[in-house]
């Protein structure tokens, strides 16, 4: 028995280096597992990136299935979905896994984003690597709005002509670039046929293109962490950080952790809540598209209601898509906008804590106005938040080089 | 050839000089793939007008047909309706229609050929969603002093019974008027100037 698996071993060390000669399976796999030196320090806030990887391979996944029985076409597209959730053998779990998995996304992205503002994961030297990310939040964006198209409900189609209407506020072009982007003179088959070939191909290749920088621009520098040192200044005799422990196995197992409760979490909405109080599928969405009847309470899925509140709060066409557009892109510039000489909120004073504070109840609160009827009152109050939004940045470039700061350690803690 | 025979000047205009023609190259190679976007010929094609019978509607009831893919409303206005038009002008951004798009033949505060009907373009001007008619007059959640117009649901813009949009809402203009005319007493040709008119 032991000459055998002997044997079997010398074999198989045969084939790998048959294959190294040929591929660099060996040095990848160390240089970016068990090789790749991680900080020790990680927290709960660490699992969101794998577990948003997680969720991009379930999207895919479930996507493909999908397209196998849907239809885009304006005709066919709301009775195939239907189609699906019916009469397909286990097609609702798929479809409820596509829809679920949507929302997840952006709850995890969202909470990856904010582990950045914690910890200053955005400054130097990961400028780049927030840079991608952000790049990825906006095709993300962009992904949701184009699948939220294709059930061709009430709600996808005054979505979809609100979004695309947002084009037609730049002065000159705007008319003709929205006779562009819908193919027609008004939301049609057409405008669903491309939406269709937008959301299954052009968007997800260009999202898998930014993930890999994004991944491969995390290797180059390693993972930021909660006290917001760089690990590599602390250097053992073997030259690996004191404080880095190899990816894998620790952190791989780390994430499978993760990945466990948070199938548990996802299960659960997938079979008892997927439609989440008509948060994540919208009841109006149950209703075929209608051009002539605009649903009485229009509002986008969650995940858009913060700049659709910003959006309302501006009572100016062509102002508020730039307030709202500002709103996105001044995110792109966060990391030298940020200009505190320490990363971590726990080295940071008081002044930071306030900010971010400020800057989160103002996220919140706007993607709760966003959802809401609109009195005269909560437009009031989506200026003050939208403004409360806006002073974050500018106070934060103007504070942060002077703001109070403690020492940082030398080593990380626990 | 050694290093000292290289010409850099001749190099670097020969690297720009191709650079710039390649990229026009593919600039040019570029426009069927963006033309292919823009409505089709079959899209196009489908601009005819519309023939709408009116005999049937009621006072102040709301009449709602596609031409061109677009909703267009007729209303027909009550005496009240008419009367309430002038009431409002000092909430109206726009109450003579200076900046609205419209055919010249229809002008004043009805913004229409017969006062008592209204033929609009239903979509609003900011985003393009369909306002409800909310003909009472009286306060609403949205407006203390209605006097009655159209609410649109997306963004909160207001307009009168004439579609005038009204100050301090996105929308940036009043609703749109499509070219129509009378065929008959009863008959609406919606896309048809009326024959004469610009």
């Amino acid at each position: 028995m032991a000459k055998f698996a002997s044997s079997l071993s010398k074999q198989t060390g045969a084939f790998m280096n048959w294959l190294d000669d040929r591929l660099p399976v060996t040095s990848f796999w160390n240089a970016v597992m068990t090789g790749y030196q991680a900080p020790k320090n990680f927290n709960f806030w660490y699992y969101m990136g794998s577990l948003a990887l997680l969720v991009l391979v379930i999207q895919i996944f479930s996507g493909i299935l999908l397209t196998m029985h849907y239809k885009p076409s304006a005709a066919e597209a709301f009775a195939s979905v239907e189609y699906i959730m019916r009469d397909v053998d286990w097609g609702w779990l798929i479809r409820y896994m596509h829809t679920t998995g949507a929302s997840f996304f952006f709850i995890l992205v969202y909470l990856h984003m904010f582990r950045s503002l914690l910890y200053g994961s955005h400054k130097a030297p990961r400028e780049l690597l927030w840079v991608f990310g952000m790049f990825i939040y906006v095709a993300l964006m962009a992904e949701a709005f184009l699948g939220y198209i294709l059930p061709w409900g009430q709600m996808s189609y005054w979505g979809a002509q609100v979004i695309i209407n947002l084009f037609g506020a730049i002065p000159k072009i705007g008319e003709p670039l929205t006779q562009w982007i819908r193919g027609d003179y008004f939301i049609s088959d057409a405008t669903l046929n491309r939406f269709f070939a937008l959301h299954v191909i052009a968007v997800p290749l260009a999202l898998m293109g930014l993930v890999l920088l994004h991944l491969v621009a995390l290797r180059e520098n390693g993972s930021n962490n909660p006290d917001g040192i760089e690990i590599k200044k602390n250097k053992g005799a073997d030259g690996t950080p004191l404080d880095g422990i190899p990816f894998h196995p620790y952190y791989t197992v780390k994430d499978i952790f993760g990945v466990g409760m948070f199938l548990i979490l996802f299960s659960f909405i997938l079979f008892f809540w997927p439609e989440a109080g008509g948060m994540f599928l919208e009841h109006d969405n149950f209703v075929p598209a209608d051009s002539l009847v605009t649903p009485v309470h229009i509002k986008p899925v969650w995940y858009f209601t913060p700049f659709y509140a910003i959006l309302k709060a501006v009572p100016d066409k062509l102002m508020g898509v730039i307030v709202m557009g500002a709103s996105v892109a001044v995110l792109f510039f966060l990391p030298w906008l940020d200009r505190s000489p320490v990363k971590s909120i726990r080295y940071r004073g008081l002044w930071y804590k306030v900010l971010l504070g400020l800057f989160t109840i103002a996220f919140v609160r706007l993607g709760l106005l966003g959802m809401a009827e609109g009195t005269p009152a909560q437009t009031w109050e989506m200026r003050i938040w939208t403004l409360v939004y806006f002073m974050f940045f500018v106070l934060l470039f103007f504070l942060s080089p002077r703001g109070k700061t403690k020492p940082e350690p030398d080593r990380v803690t626990h | 050839m050694s290093s000292d025979d290289v010409n850099k000047g001749r190099r670097r205009f020969l690297v720009a000089t191709t650079s710039v023609v390649g990229g026009v190259g593919v600039g040019l190679a570029a426009v069927p793939f963006i033309k292919s976007w823009m409505p089709s010929a079959k899209a196009q094609a489908v601009g005819v007008p519309v023939e709408v019978n009116i005999g049937k509607l009621k006072e102040g009831q709301l009449l709602k047909v596609q031409w061109r893919g677009q909703t267009i409303g007729v209303l027909r206005r009550t005496p009240e309706m008419i009367s309430e038009l002038t009431n409002v002008e000092d909430v109206l951004a726009d109450p003579e229609s200076v900046e609205a798009d419209q055919p010249e033949y229809v002008h004043g505060e009805q913004r229409s050929l017969k006062p008592e009907f209204l033929v609009v373009n239903m979509h609003c001007t900011h985003l393009g969603c369909v306002p409800q008619m909310i003909p009472q007059v009286g306060p609403q959640p949205f407006d203390d002093n209605w006097n009655g117009g159209f609410y649109c649901p997306c963004h909160k813009s207001k307009f009168d019974l004439s579609g005038r949009v009204y100050k301090g809402v996105p929308a940036p203009t009043n609703l749109r008027i499509p070219p129509y005319s009378f065929l008959d007493d009863r008959t609406l040709m919606i896309g048809v100037s009326p024959q004469g008119a610009v």
